[in-house]
């Protein structure tokens, strides 16, 4: 197992920093441009998505402190474009006790004892990138959208702020920004994934719990993850085509 | 932004849903286009199934379906983030939203029916006012004419013609109307309130239902005000009308609701505690017991006994009365319901509703007022209390 | 002609205003639909490149091991090799560009240490996490351990 954790960092990391020359030639390029002649980027090579790993996940709220830093999210605790739950799973009860304080942004201080016969663990969220997203279907306007290379993006000179995107997704990663009346949420750090970097979230999380993949790539590891592992994705009952895969994902999440 | 939400949340919500997306415009404007839809459909009744004894409400139905029509746009504006962007829906609508359709059905009802159905029917007395008046007034007469002054018998034939085929037209058209609203939440998948087939069928019923009553309570007391007798076969025959629809309505919903509880999936314990709880108030007591079976009882009674006019007067002004609170208690337990609990199925929050601001209950007030003063003054323009088209003359030629 | 359109001049005023209005609208969409609408799908295509020129705010690990080849050594020798450095050290793309320009400050160790590190039910029980009070008895952790390479002696 933890073998396996190695090579995929290891490989990982050389992904990464092969792709940094690239990203240097992609800032140049695209400085100032609507649309660059020849991007070193192509949307056309990239089908973006996520493995999350539950059996990793140490709900240190690095990645939703990492997020908010990044994208500009309001601080507030209503506003998350990824944040952790922590579930409390009693078998014999019917539901799980879940609880995100502030997403998950300050940790989870120990709330249930050892040995209290239940399972607990933390399930990040974020948005699941979905191929047939029910919230890009109701946009009334074309201002969010599923671009070639499998991110679901928004255009916030666009939005009318409607809601009603908000209102379709079914996995609540959509909010309004109250600084902009306009919608936002995870987009997959496009503007660091375009330049060869990776999430901010995958950046910051210390365990490896989280990690972009490319699912056009060959190379990409999550290929092999995906054939040796027992994956979920979330509400499959949906049929959204989501893109964040769960590893080791308990029936009781929502 | 509002701290003292966090403390109303009971049980477990996503993080960003415990703010609520869609406030009681998003209540009002269901409820707004309702009334047209309702409106017009007795409008209808007489100029597409002559139902003669209705014929004394026909233009006042037209105006107030435009009056609430002129208004359903303005709660929308007030809502969106963006009102200047709202124009992007006409400019690249996208197909595949209900919501975007809908500006056009909504246009195309404005324009093609509404509007022009009012103008044929009202051209006569237009003509004649322009002919008459002096002033602004003159002005104002011609230029709803078109500057055209010609009146004979032949093009007031073509007008009745014409307008009788755009209210063929109107009928399914209205239904559009409302049923895309319905359709608008019907169709999303994420909210299992929300999503059903019925959706479409339930709000246009219930919008039949409300505009019925609107018509009916405006005309006993525009009568009162003017002290003119009630037209009592007209009344009766619109309450008669109005306890189709209801029971119609009510079926299809009871039908919705059985099956909820019968098939128990796994939205219903959430959904359940919802309505036992937190929406007992509007769901249980005022739309149910007050905003339905009482009104129903009260109509049954009407067409089961036989009851003198002064009874029957009071009967329907209360039935009215309740039924309007009911459907408007309706489109609250859809939307404001529909964003109480959670998508995880482990927690509810609260609809705090201010007062004053952008989406408070004054807004909405002013925007319910807001179509009777339109409608005062389209009646001071166009008055109703001419006899409608010629049924008369079209018969003779 | 006229015969035809005798007693019927109002409806063509009408339908003249009905497509007056036609015309007005597809002007209107002609002027004021943004460039790029429909390149890719339903949206502006200029979008894409808006999202993407947003500015970098994490440098990313391979960014500092560039400069910090010491500390990047020991980093990728140790057990903490899997950690990013700005999970510990915050957002330093600013620092990255232009290192006077912005100096990152030291991270306190012992509550960043226990963000991690404190024991949790809900946490995966292979994940080394100790009871602050058992372990050290509140001590600071940097005494016994190195924190870019914990499994080792902290560097003298």
């Amino acid at each position: 197992m933890s073998q396996d954790r190695r090579e995929f960092l290891a490989t990982a990391g050389k992904v990464l920093v092969l792709t940094a020359p690239a990203a240097a030639y992609w800032d140049a390029l695209a400085a100032g441009k609507t649309e660059p002649a020849e991007p070193a980027y192509r949307m056309a090579d990239h089908f973006w998505g996520m493995v999350v790993d539950i059996d990793k996940c140490i709900g240190c709220g690095g990645c939703v402190r990492a997020c908010k830093t990044e994208n500009n999210v309001p601080p507030e605790p209503f506003y998350f474009r990824t944040w952790v739950e922590r579930y409390h799973v009693d078998p014999l009860s019917e539901h799980p006790e879940v609880d995100s304080l502030n997403g998950g942004f300050n940790g989870f201080p120990e709330k249930f004892a050892p040995g209290d016969k239940a399972k607990s663990f933390f399930v990040p969220k974020l948005c699941n990138q979905c191929a047939h997203s029910p919230c890009t279907q109701v946009c009334p306007v074309g201002a969010t959208f599923e671009s070639p290379d499998g991110a679901v993006l928004v255009d916030k000179t666009y939005c009318l702020g409607c809601r009603y995107c908000v209102q379709a997704c079914p996995y609540g990663c959509r909010f309004i920004d109250p600084r902009t009346e306009t919608v936002d949420k995870c987009n997959l750090c496009y503007h660091r994934i375009t330049k060869g970097l990776t999430t901010a979230c995958c950046e910051n999380c210390p365990t490896g719990a989280r990690q972009l993949v490319d699912l056009k790539d060959p190379k990409d590891p999550v290929h092999e993850f995906l054939r040796t592992h027992k994956v979920h994705v979330l509400k499959p009952q949906m049929a959204t085509g989501a893109k964040v895969f769960y590893n080791a994902l308990d029936g009781s999440v929502r | 932004m509002e701290e003292g939400l966090l403390h109303a949340v009971q049980g477990y919500m996503y993080p960003n849903e415990i703010e609520l997306q869609w406030s009681i415009l998003i209540v009002l404007y269901p409820f707004i286009t309702g009334l047209v839809a309702g409106a017009f459909i007795l409008a209808s009744l007489e100029r597409v199934f002559n139902v003669a004894a209705v014929k004394p409400t026909y233009r006042l139905a037209l105006l107030s379906a435009l009056a609430f029509m002129i208004v359903a746009p303005l709660p929308l504006q007030l809502h969106l983030g963006h009102p200047e962007r709202s124009i992007e829906m006409y400019l690249t609508p996208h197909t595949s939203s209900a919501m975007a359709m809908f500006g056009f059905v909504y246009l195309w009802y404005l324009m093609a029916v509404l509007v022009l159905e009012i103008w044929l029917d009202y051209r006569k007395d237009i003509v004649l006012m322009a002919r008459s008046e002096t002033g602004w007034k003159k002005t104002l007469y011609k230029a709803l004419s078109l500057g055209v002054d010609n009146i004979s018998e032949e093009s007031l034939r073509i007008d009745d013609k014409l307008g009788r085929f755009i209210t063929i037209i109107g009928i399914p058209s209205a239904f559009l109307l409302h049923g895309y609203v319905g359709f608008i939440f019907g169709s999303i998948k994420a909210n299992p309130w929300w999503s059903s087939p019925a959706m479409p069928i339930v709000f246009l019923f219930s919008a039949i239902v409300s505009g019925i009553s609107l018509i009916m309570l405006m005309y006993m007391a525009l009568c009162v005000l003017k002290g003119a007798p009630v037209d009592m076969p007209c009344v009766d025959t619109i309450a008669r009308y109005l306890f189709y629809a209801f029971l119609i309505d009510f079926s299809i919903e009871l039908m919705d609701l059985i099956h909820r509880i019968y098939e128990a999936d796994e939205s219903f314990q959430t959904l359940d505690f919802m309505v036992h709880t937190r929406l007992y108030t509007s769901q249980i007591l005022i739309q149910l017991v007050f905003g339905t079976i009482v009104p129903l009882g009260f109509l049954a009674l009407t067409q089961l006994v036989k009851l003198s006019e002064g009874a029957r007067k009071g009967i329907y002004t209360l039935a009215g009365c309740l039924t309007l609170m009911g459907i408007f208690a309706m489109r609250w337990n859809v939307v404001i319901g529909g964003q109480l609990f959670s998508k995880s199925f482990l927690g509810y929050t609260t609809y705090k509703m201010n007062f004053a601001t952008k989406e408070g209950l004054l807004p909405a007030i002013i925007l319910l007022l807001l179509p009777f003063v339109i409608l005062f003054v389209l009646v001071k323009v166009l008055p109703p209390w001419e006899e409608p088209h010629e049924e008369a003359k079209v018969a003779a030629a | 002609m006229n015969r035809l359109f005798k007693d019927k001049e109002h409806l063509v005023r009408v339908a003249g205003l009905f497509l007056a209005g036609i015309v007005v609208f597809v002007v209107a969409r002609a002027i004021l639909v943004p460039k790029g609408f429909g390149q890719y799908g339903h949206y502006r295509g200029g979008a894409l490149a808006d999202v993407r020129s947003k500015p970098v705010v994490y440098a990313g690990r391979a960014a500092c091991v560039e400069c910090h080849t010491d500390e990047g050594d020991r980093w990728k020798g140790g057990k903490h090799k899997g950690i990013g450095c700005e999970a510990c050290h915050g957002a330093l793309a600013k620092h990255a560009a232009d290192p006077s320009a912005l100096k990152p400050e030291k991270p306190d160790a012992k509550t960043l240490c226990l963000s991690c590190h404190a024991v949790n039910v809900a946490k995966p029980a292979k994940f080394p996490q100790i009871d602050p009070k058992a372990h050290m008895d509140g001590g600071l952790c940097t005494t016994c351990h190195d924190q870019h390479a914990p499994d080792k002696e902290p560097k003298k």
